[in-house]
C-alpha cells in the first residue's frame, strides 16, 4: 500500500490545479514599485486582509476610524470567496483583535503540567527553552520524534520549521477529525479531492442534495451565497438530516432520516438510478469503470429495503431519486465537510461520489467545476533533511489509504505503552485546541503527560495552552502579514493580508515566531527573508505584481488560461486513479483489504433513556475559536441542548432549564446546558452546537457557558481506511439534579 | 421619495450577519442591537415549516414613536426614515413603549437609539450596512416611488406581508413569503 499512498500524493498535485494554472500569473501587469513602500502603510484608510475566522479565507478591507482605531471589516468586491460580503464571523472578526482576554506575552510553565502556573518570559528566553528541548529530543530520539499539530495561516511557517528540523509529522485535525474521509473517497473515485473551498458549482445547480450538511448554519461564505442565488433560480434542495436544519427549512424535500443509516439511503438511490435507467449512460460509458459490478452490488438495495433501515418512505426515496435524475448533470450530492461520524465514513462518502458519477455531475455545469490556481514561487531554501521515520512507522499497516498524517495516531504514538514504532516526545501545537478538537480528552491528556516538550501557539488562552510548557502568543490576523492566499477557485486569484494595526502587547506573527525559533536551532537558512513583507514583495515581483500594488487592491484575479471550467463535449479526460477512469468499483480499496463498493452496516443504537449525541455549528461561531469573541458572544453566548417535545415531556424538562448531560461511559458534562424544546430534532437524538463549555477561566466571557460535546465523545469509531475519528456513536442522558461538578457562577 | 426594505424569508438563514454588521458600522454598544433575527416554527416532527426573518424598525408611515415623543427628538426625515435626534432625546422611553415592534433600545449614553436605514450611507449612494453585508442577499432596499428600485421590483414580483398590520402604523418593512 505504500505505493498507493505515494501515488495519491503525486496525483493530488498532478490533476487539474497545477496543470491548468501554469503561466496564469502572466495576466498580472507589473506596475512600478518604489522600494520604500513596503512597510506598514499608516496612510491607508483601509488595509487589505483575508479572514482567519474560518478556512474560507474571504478577502476584505479593514477600515479604521479617523483616530486610527480598527473600526469594521468589509468584504472586497473583487474577491470570488466573499463577493464583497463577509459572514457574521468575518464581520465580527474585529472582536478577535479587541478581546481583552488575549494571550499577551510568552509564558513558561513553573509547576506540573496542567496546573497552569506560568511565569512571563521574554521571546528570546522562550525560544532558547524550546530550542534546547528540541535539540535534546533530536539527539536522544531523532528529530522524527517531534510533531506539529497545526491549523490556519501560520501553518506554512511552522511546517517549514519542522521540516527543516527533520520531521515530517505535520498533522492537521482538519484531516482525521473532519474532511479526511471525504478527500480519500473522492480521490479513490475521481482521482481528485474536492478542495477547499469546495468545487461545488452550487450557483448553477438545479438540484442540491445535502446529507447532514447544514449550509446556512455552517457559514462557508461562497456556498451560502450560491445556495441563495440558486434558491432565486428555483433550485430543488433535498436535505437528509435527523434534525430540521435551516437548510431543511429551505428544502423541497426533507428526509428526516434515522441517524447512522445514510449509507442505506445512498445505496437505495443508486439502485433507483441504475435500475430505472436514470443514470447518464454516455458519461458512465466514457468515463467510468466498474459499472456492472456496481449494478450487481446494489441489486437488492430497493427503496423498500432502505425504508426498514432509514425510516424514509419508499415513495419519497423514489421521488427524490427521480428529482436528481431530472436535474442531471446539474446536480450536486454534496460531499460535506465534517464527515467523521460513524467510522465507515470513507465508504459513505464513496457512495456519495458514486452517485455523483452516475448522475454525470463531476466536471459539469451545476455539478463540480475544475478549479484553477495561481502558482507563486517560494523562496529558495536548502533541501529539507530526509526523515528516517514518518508517522506511518508509528503503527505500521494502519490506515493505509490516509494521505495526510492522522492526528489521533500521532497522539497515540506519544503514549509509550501503545508500543509505537515511532515514539513521539515533543509537540508544537499551533492554532488548534486539541483538548476540544480531538475526541477522548483523557487520552490526549495522557499523551501530553508523556512528552518532553509541548509548545502551544495561539491568540487566546485555550485549554491546550493550559497544558503547555511554553505558550507563545501570536498576534491576530489583523496585526500581521501572512502568506498570500492562493486557494483554488473558479478563477486563479491571489489575496494579501497586511497588518491594519501594530501587534498588541508582546505578541508576534507566525512568521516571526517560526523564524525566531529557526535562529536558535541554526535553521535560519530556511527563512532567508528577515521580514515577511520582504518575502511577499519578492514573491509578488516574480509574478509581475508588487507588495505596494497588492496593498492598494487586496485581491488580483485573472482569467483562466482556457475555457475549461467544465468538461467539453466528448472531452477525453484521464482521471488520476489507477485505471485513469472514474472508479465506481475501487480496486485500490480491494487491494488494501476494504470493501471495493460501499456496504451498509448497522450501528449501535441508544439504550433506553439515552439519546444519540449530534453536534453541529452555529452561523456566528467557528467552533471554540470564536466563543470568547466579544462581538460574536453577543450574538450567541452559550449553546443549548435541543430536545424533542416528546422527550422533554417524558423527562419533565422545561424550556430554559439548565441540566447536565451524562454519556454512556458515565462522563457528566462539566457545566450545565440550557434545554431548548423543539420539534426540529428527532425523538431518538439530541443536538448541540460544538465549541462551548470552555473550562478555561482566563476566557472570561465563555468560561462555563454551555456544555462541550467533545467531553461527552469518549467512544471513538475509528475509520480503518484512513484513521478518521467517528464521533456520532455516543449517547447521552439527562441529569437534572445539581452534581458536585464545578458550576459557573 | 419613500424608503422601504423587503426581507426574503425564503433566503434568510438567520445568521445574524445583519446584526453584527450594524453593530460595527454604527458603533452600537455590545449588548444592544438595532436589528435582530426571529425564527418561527410551525408543525410537528416531521411535518415542519420554518420562517426566518431579519427584523428592525419598520419606519412606519404613521409612526407612533414620532407622535408620542415629547421633545421632537423622534422625527421623520427625507424618504420617511424615522430617526432620533440624540441631542434632543431625554431618554424618557415613551417611544419605546409606543413601538409595536420593540425596535428601540436605551443607549447607555442616555438617549434612545434605533435603526436609521443607515441614512449616513444611503445619502452617499451606499446601501444600509445590513443590506450590503447579507451573504444570502435576502435584503432589498430602495425608494418605493422609483418603480425600478430593487425594493419596488421585488415587491411587484413576489407575495409579501407586513408585521402587525392591525396596529395601523403602515409599516415599511416588507417580508417576502
Amino acid at each position: 500500500m505504500t505505493s498507493r499512498r505515494d501515488f495519491i500524493k503525486i496525483s493530488a498535485l498532478g490533476t487539474g490545479v497545477l496543470a491548468m494554472s501554469s503561466g496564469a500569473y502572466g495576466a498580472i501587469k507589473l506596475i512600478s514599485s518604489p522600494e520604500d513602500a513596503k512597510k506598514l502603510r499608516v496612510d491607508l484608510k483601509r488595509t487589505p486582509t483575508y479572514c482567519e475566522v474560518c478556512f474560507w479565507k474571504c478577502a476584505g478591507w479593514v477600515y479604521k476610524t479617523s483616530e486610527g482605531k480598527i473600526w469594521k471589516i468589509i468584504g472586497n468586491d473583487e474577491d470570488q470567496h466573499s463577493n464583497g460580503r463577509f459572514c457574521p464571523r468575518g464581520t465580527g472578526g474585529v472582536g478577535m483583535y479587541y478581546d481583552e482576554d488575549r494571550l499577551k506575552t510568552p509564558l513558561i510553565r513553573v509547576k506540573e503540567r496542567g496546573k497552569q502556573v506560568f511565569r512571563e518570559a521574554s521571546w528570546d528566553e522562550a525560544f532558547e527553552y524550546i530550542a534546547g528541548k528540541m535539540k535534546d529530543i533530536s539527539s536522544k530520539y531523532g528529530p522524527e520524534s517531534m510533531t506539529l499539530f497545526t491549523h490556519g495561516s501560520g501553518s506554512a511557517y511552522y511546517t517549514n520549521l519542522i521540516k527543516a528540523y527533520g520531521s515530517s509529522n505535520i498533522a492537521e485535525p482538519s484531516y482525521a477529525q473532519c474532511r479526511g474521509p471525504r478527500d480519500e473517497a473522492f480521490m479513490a473515485t475521481f482521482g481528485e479531492e474536492v478542495y477547499s473551498p469546495e468545487i461545488t458549482d452550487i450557483r448553477d445547480t438545479k438540484c442540491l442534495v445535502l446529507i447532514g450538511s447544514h449550509i446556512g448554519e455552517n457559514m462557508h461564505n461562497g456556498q451560502i451565497q450560491e445556495m441563495s442565488d440558486a434558491i432565486d433560480k428555483g433550485v430543488t434542495i433535498i436535505t437528509v438530516d435527523p434534525r430540521f436544519s435551516t437548510a431543511a427549512g429551505k428544502s423541497k424535500f426533507w428526509l428526516p432520516i434515522k441517524p447512522s443509516t445514510d449509507i442505506a439511503l445512498l445505496l437505495a438511490w443508486i439502485h433507483e438510478i441504475i435500475y430505472n435507467d436514470y443514470y447518464d449512460k454516455k458519461y458512465v460509458e466514457k468515463y467510468c469503470s466498474g459499472f456492472d459490478k456496481l449494478k450487481e452490488h446494489v441489486k437488492d438495495f430497493t427503496p423498500e429495503w432502505a425504508y426498514g433501515i432509514t425510516t424514509i418512505k419508499p415513495d419519497l426515496i423514489r421521488k427524490t431519486a427521480k428529482e436528481m435524475a431530472d436535474a442531471s448533470p446539474s446536480v450536486i450530492v454534496h460531499p460535506g465537510r465534517h464527515v467523521t461520524w460513524y467510522g465507515d465514513d470513507t465508504q459513505r462518502v464513496r457512495a456519495i461520489a458514486i452517485l455523483n458519477a452516475l448522475l454525470g455531475s463531476w466536471g459539469r455545469r451545476g455539478g463540480f467545476y475544475r478549479p484553477a490556481k495561481f502558482v507563486v514561487p517560494s523562496a529558495k531554501i536548502p533541501k529539507f533533511p530526509e526523515p528516517k521515520k514518518t508517522w506511518t512507522d508509528a503503527f505500521p499497516g494502519k490506515y493505509p489509504i490516509a494521505s495526510s498524517p492522522v492526528s489521533n495516531a500521532l497522539i497515540d504514538a506519544s503514549i509509550p505503552e501503545n508500543k509505537p514504532g515511532l515514539l513521539i516526545k515533543g509537540w508544537i501545537v499551533n492554532g488548534t485546541n486539541l483538548i476540544s478538537s480531538i475526541p477522548n480528552q483523557a487520552n490526549t491528556i495522557k499523551a501530553i503527560q508523556n512528552l518532553d516538550i509541548i509548545v502551544a501557539i495561539d491568540t487566546m488562552p485555550m485549554e491546550i495552552t493550559g497544558w503547555a510548557d511554553v505558550v507563545l502568543p501570536e498576534c491576530t490576523y489583523l496585526e500581521r502579514y501572512d502568506a498570500l492566499r492562493i486557494s483554488p477557485y473558479r478563477k486563479p486569484a491571489i489575496a494579501l493580508r497586511m497588518p491594519a494595526a501594530e501587534a498588541k502587547n508582546n505578541t508576534r506573527s507566525g512568521y516571526n515566531i517560526a523564524r525566531g525559533l529557526s535562529l536558535k536551532l541554526g535553521l535560519e537558512a530556511y527563512f532567508p527573508f528577515e521580514n515577511q513583507d520582504e518575502l511577499l514583495d519578492w514573491q509578488l515581483k516574480q509574478v509581475g505584481s508588487s507588495l505596494e500594488e497588492m496593498q492598494l487592491v487586496g485581491v488580483k484575479t485573472s482569467e483562466r488560461e482556457a475555457d475549461d471550467l467544465y468538461f467539453a463535449e466528448n472531452e477525453d479526460v484521464v482521471f488520476s486513479t489507477d485505471s485513469g477512469k472514474i472508479e465506481l468499483y475501487s480496486k485500490a480499496f480491494e487491494d488494501a483489504g476494504y470493501d471495493p463498493l460501499p456496504k451498509y452496516v448497522a450501528h449501535e443504537e441508544p439504550a433506553e433513556g439515552y439519546y444519540r449525541l449530534i453536534y453541529g455549528r452555529a452561523p456566528m461561531h467557528t467552533f471554540g475559536r470564536t466563543s470568547n469573541n466579544p462581538n460574536l458572544t453577543d450574538l450567541m453566548k452559550e449553546n443549548s441542548v435541543w430536545v424533542n417535545p416528546k422527550v422533554s415531556k417524558e423527562w419533565g424538562l422545561t424550556a430554559g432549564q439548565y441540566i447536565w448531560l451524562k454519556n454512556q461511559d458515565g462522563v457528566v458534562s462539566d457545566f450545565p446546558i440550557k434545554v431548548r424544546i423543539t420539534e426540529r430534532i428527532r425523538w431518538d437524538s439530541i443536538y448541540m452546537v460544538h465549541g462551548f463549555g470552555h473550562g478555561q477561566k482566563q476566557m472570561k466571557r465563555c468560561f462555563g457557558k454551555g456544555a462541550g460535546d467533545t467531553q461527552l465523545i469518549t467512544k471513538v469509531l475509528i475509520d480503518p481506511i484512513m484513521g478518521g475519528t467517528g464521533m456520532r456513536g455516543n449517547f447521552v442522558t439527562f441529569v437534572t439534579e445539581k452534581t458536585d461538578k464545578e458550576v459557573a457562577s | 421619495m419613500r424608503y422601504a426594505m423587503a426581507v426574503d424569508t425564503r433566503k434568510c438563514v438567520g445568521c445574524s450577519d445583519c446584526v453584527v454588521a450594524c453593530q460595527t458600522e454604527n458603533n452600537v454598544p455590545i449588548g444592544f442591537c438595532r436589528d435582530w433575527v426571529v425564527e418561527v416554527m410551525d408543525g410537528t416532527y416531521p411535518q415542519l415549516e420554518m420562517e426566518i426573518r431579519s427584523e428592525r424598525c419598520n419606519h412606519c408611515e404613521n409612526a407612533p414613536c414620532v407622535r408620542c415623543c415629547p421633545t421632537g427628538a423622534s422625527q421623520k426625515i427625507e424618504g420617511g426614515i424615522v430617526v432620533v435626534d440624540h441631542s434632543k432625546c431625554i431618554g424618557c422611553g415613551a417611544c419605546m413603549a409606543s413601538c409595536p415592534y420593540d425596535a428601540r433600545y436605551p443607549h447607555p449614553s442616555g438617549y434612545v437609539d434605533k435603526c436609521t436605514f443607515c441614512e449616513h450611507r444611503i445619502k452617499n449612494g451606499l446601501s444600509p450596512a445590513c443590506v450590503a453585508v447579507c451573504p444570502t442577499k435576502c435584503l432589498y432596499f430602495g425608494d418605493l416611488h422609483d418603480p425600478n428600485s430593487n425594493v419596488s421590483v421585488v415587491l411587484k414580483r413576489r407575495k409579501f406581508k407586513t408585521l402587525i398590520p392591525e396596529a395601523g402604523t403602515n409599516p415599511q418593512l416588507y417580508f417576502l413569503i
